[in-house]
């Protein structure tokens, strides 16, 4: 029988958005089953256009910069779009995939992408907001999956 | 060594090279063989874990420092 992961996927920003797709994307790759549930501010990750993902330098002394520079200096007007456009220049040009390419590659072969239902509603998404392929539910719906998972990974 | 198809994966970084690997072995019957070219260094210990886990079996891993960029080479065969 196939082995089985279960994720949670619960931020939102471009560089958290990779863990989630790169894990399912390779488990599928390897015979699992896969289900990602996402919650919170990881909802963004399945809107339509994620191309305006994120990553944000302020309160993150671990992100490398060209220049050291105190962490206060980050929340400069105009710092988080020139972080964001530097990331994704590193991602092109090395190979990296992209986050729409990992999630294509998620839906293709077959992982499951649960929007939670309940931050759906708490933020006002319409189910029209999403990538086509996804469906919603609860923590109920979580647990069927998750209690026979063999890997759960909270992201 | 002979191979029934073969796929490009220079330039291409984790976990990509495994994605296209399974697409690959998807359009090959059991028993043929695929070969892969990859540039990621990492690439080497996911294709063993990546056979290992899948039952494709790994013919050879050799290695080409000519290539401008090291290049790994792989022969799997499709598992029967």
């Amino acid at each position: 029988m196939a082995k089985k992961l279960a994720l949670i996927a619960s931020k939102g920003t471009l560089d958290w958005a990779y863990p989630p797709f790169i894990l399912a994307s390779t488990a599928a790759a390897l015979d699992y089953e896969v289900q990602i549930f996402f919650t919170f501010y990881g909802l963004t990750l399945l809107k339509k256009d994620v191309s305006d993902l994120k990553v944000s330098p302020l309160g993150n002394p671990g992100m490398p910069m060209p220049v050291p520079m105190p962490n206060l200096m980050q929340m400069i007007p105009g710092m988080e779009s020139m972080a964001t456009m530097m990331m994704k220049q590193k991602i092109a040009n090395k190979g990296v995939a992209s986050i729409e390419e990992l999630r294509a590659a998620c839906l293709e072969s077959g992982v499951k992408l649960i929007a939670c239902q309940m931050t759906v509603d708490l933020f006002d998404f319409k189910p029209e907001d999403f990538v086509g392929g996804i469906e919603f539910g609860g923590a109920a719906t979580f647990f069927e999956f998750a209690g026979e998972s063999d890997v759960n990974l909270f992201i | 060594m002979d191979f029934d198809k073969e796929l490009d994966a220079r330039g291409l970084n984790c976990p990509l090279p495994i994605l296209r690997c399974k697409k690959g072995l998807a359009e090959i019957d059991n028993g043929q063989v695929l070969k892969v070219v990859a540039t990621d260094p990492g690439s080497v210990k996911d294709f063993q874990a990546f056979c290992k886990q899948t039952g494709h079996e790994m013919l050879s891993l050799e290695e080409n420092d000519q290539a401008e960029k090291k290049e790994f080479i792989f022969h799997i065969r499709k598992r029967i």
